[in-house]
């Protein structure tokens, strides 16, 4: 988008899903740039989760289309759950699983080549080898998120999708976090991730803001910021919510 | 690219087995319920079945045959299916269950009879369940002083005696001494398998989706099929382990007797085993948590129990209950282990109760293949 000449590495338009007559995501268009990190925020039950889920295959869009890491969102799911990493909102590994069963499991899945080094490097990156052996079910939250990482990413995907992956997670851990995304983009993988939280939106190359299903408001920080006549990107994303209200009602 | 993976079956596999060795009160008690229900299914319930398939084998042409045949009808306890005359035929309809009596009436038997020679009237019964064939063999003897009384008259009143003017020797085939453990107890293989197998499945699914794991496996390149095969396979081994207890139990405790061959035992338990599993999985990709999962499973396992032969002779049943017994696997299963364990059957002997179970399994399979979702939709 600001570079044209990138890759794109999502790109889609008019994604719309439906729940019961509710349009929980509603004509969504959205393009990424290959290695860039694009911030994905809004408000709890704005169609954060059913966005992420479209785009990886999990779930099948009532209508619009796309591509993900240029292979066809809807025809080419299997193919794009290969290329892809993606942490799930809850903790999704196995708590009655070991650290490295856990990345076992997943490298196996994945048809990893060379599984042990692959797990080996994972636990050594995450600084979780010395405890290989403890059950995930046992582990802190900051823990299980950066395992969850870790599993994600051990079949070295293109392109990462992370749902809220810091709730709950203290800010020494979030800032180690930040750290991680920005070195893997800079080698070249696109992230695209929720959050809640301002600070980590700032850290983003660029942000989509969602609600009620719908886009409200995309570009850099500064470019939303300006566009909303705001003072900060706190302030300008209470205002962009509060101009759909006023529409509603 | 979308084809069966054996690496990524073998993942899940290793994976459910993990976590089924971890899970140890799960464990105690797939072999802990063998033993207890093995201990506490001491008796057998008694009921009386009517109409049980008889063949006669009759080389004599007299009249007292045919009013001994028709006497034996009349008491409603025998349903003459075939007649003929060659014993061995009426030996096979025995052996492979088709016939639940047979009568051999020797030659010349009116006319030894009018001789006064109380000839013999050769029963053979198959008395691997005793409680189907008790009150029949009762009927029988009762019938024997009786059946000849119209045609004994005039001059042959004199043989109206008080022991009937022939004698009935009845033959308890594979269970001579008519003990209700030697039905109970293979039975029980069946049973146990059903209830564990059917229940384990069931929960291993659910509790994907009940813990959340379900949505990371499912991101995951992993194919319905190997996930179906790779969660069964552990519990196939469970089963096996469970067959070694019962079996070890049946043996040591029960004195059951081992007539057929074990390794054919262990290949149509194979087959059994894994039509269990697959209605297990079918109910796991339809229950929402696994409180469900397991009411699915009593929902299956209480008309296995009840409509298989296990619970009450197969033949006391009424016809609508025989229909929906002869579709479950179990109803197939106990004859097949009566069948090995108690008559000595062979392979060719059990092929009429092995499609059925092979049918069943390839439906359930293919049914829990289509409802297993690959997205969350």
């Amino acid at each position: 988008m600001s570079d044209s000449s990138a890759t794109l590495a999502i790109d889609v338009t008019g994604l719309s899903k439906h729940y019961g007559g509710r349009a929980v995501v509603d004509n969504v268009d959205l393009q990424v740039g290959t290695g860039r990190i694009c911030g994905f925020l809004g408000p709890n039950g704005s169609g954060k989760t059913t966005s992420i889920r479209m785009l990886c295959g999990l779930l099948t869009p009532d209508s619009g289309s796309g591509t993900c890491l240029g292979l066809d969102i809807i025809t080419e799911a299997p193919a794009i759950k290969r290329q892809v990493g993606y942490m799930t909102q809850k903790f999704g590994l196995y708590d009655d699983l070991s650290i490295r069963e856990n990345l076992d499991f997943i490298a196996r899945l994945f048809e990893m080549p060379n599984r042990k080094q692959a797990v080996d490097a994972a636990l050594e990156q995450l600084g979780l080898a010395t405890r290989q052996k403890q059950l995930a079910g046992s582990l802190s939250g900051g823990w299980k998120q950066r395992l969850a990482l870790a599993a994600c990413m051990i079949h070295q995907p293109r392109l990462l999708l992370l749902d809220e992956p810091t709730a709950g997670v203290d800010p020494k851990a979030r800032r180690d976090f930040w750290d991680q995304i920005h070195r893997l983009a800079d080698e070249g993988m696109t992230v695209l991730v929720s959050t809640h939280y301002m600070d980590e939106a700032e850290r983003c190359h660029e942000l989509v803001y969602i609600a009620y299903g719908k886009v409200l408001a995309k570009g850099t920080a500064a470019q939303i910021v300006a566009q909303a006549g705001a003072t900060d990107l706190e302030d300008a994303f209470v205002r962009l919510v509060g101009r759909v209200q006023d529409n509603f009602t | 690219m979308s084809r069966f993976s054996l690496a990524r079956m073998w993942a899940v596999f290793i994976k459910e087995f993990q976590q089924m060795m971890r899970d140890r009160l799960t464990f105690a008690m797939a072999v802990g319920i063998p033993v207890l229900q093995l201990i506490l299914f001491g008796y057998a319930i008694n009921t009386d079945p009517k109409g049980l398939p008889t063949a006669i084998v009759s080389t004599d042409s007299g009249p007292l045959s045919r009013s001994i045949v028709a006497a034996l009808q009349n008491t409603g306890y025998f349903r003459v299916d075939h007649t003929g005359t060659s014993e061995a035929e009426g030996d096979a309809l025995i052996e492979n269950g088709k016939a639940q009596f047979l009568i051999v009436i020797p030659p010349d038997f009116s006319r030894s009879v009018v001789r006064g020679e109380r000839p013999a009237l050769l029963v053979s019964v198959d008395a691997t369940d005793p409680s189907a064939s008790g009150n029949a063999i009762a009927a029988l003897n009762a019938v024997a002083g009786q059946a000849l009384r119209q045609d004994l008259q005039g001059p042959l009143r004199s043989l109206q005696t008080a022991p009937a003017p022939y004698e009935v020797r009845i033959h308890r085939r594979y269970n001579p001494e008519g003990l209700s453990r030697y039905n109970i107890v293979p039975g029980l293989i069946g049973t146990i398998l059903t209830m564990t197998m059917v229940m384990l499945t069931g929960l291993a699914m659910t509790r994907e989706r009940e813990r959340g794991t379900m949505e990371n496996l499912l991101a995951t390149p992993v194919r319905p099929s190997e996930v179906m095969v790779g969660k069964i396979l552990p519990y196939v081994v469970m089963g096996y382990i469970q067959l070694a207890v019962i079996l070890l139990a049946a043996f040591a405790l029960f004195q059951v007797p081992m007539e057929g061959s074990m390794p054919l035992l262990m290949a149509m338990i194979g087959v059994f085993i894994i039509a269990n599993l697959a209605v297990g999985f079918t109910f796991s990709t339809v229950a929402r948590n696994q409180l469900q999962a397991m009411q699915m499973t009593f929902f299956f396992f209480l008309p296995s129990m009840l409509l298989s032969g296990f619970m009450f002779p197969f033949r006391a049943m009424p016809e609508w209950a025989q229909r929906v017994g002869e579709v479950l696997p179990l109803t197939h299963f106990l004859r097949i282990v009566r069948g090995i364990l108690l008559k000595g059957n062979a392979a060719p002997q059990l092929l009429g109760e092995l499609w059925p179970m092979l049918a069943f399994m390839t439906v359930v399979s293919v049914v829990a293949l289509k409802r297993y979702r690959q997205t969350l939709d």
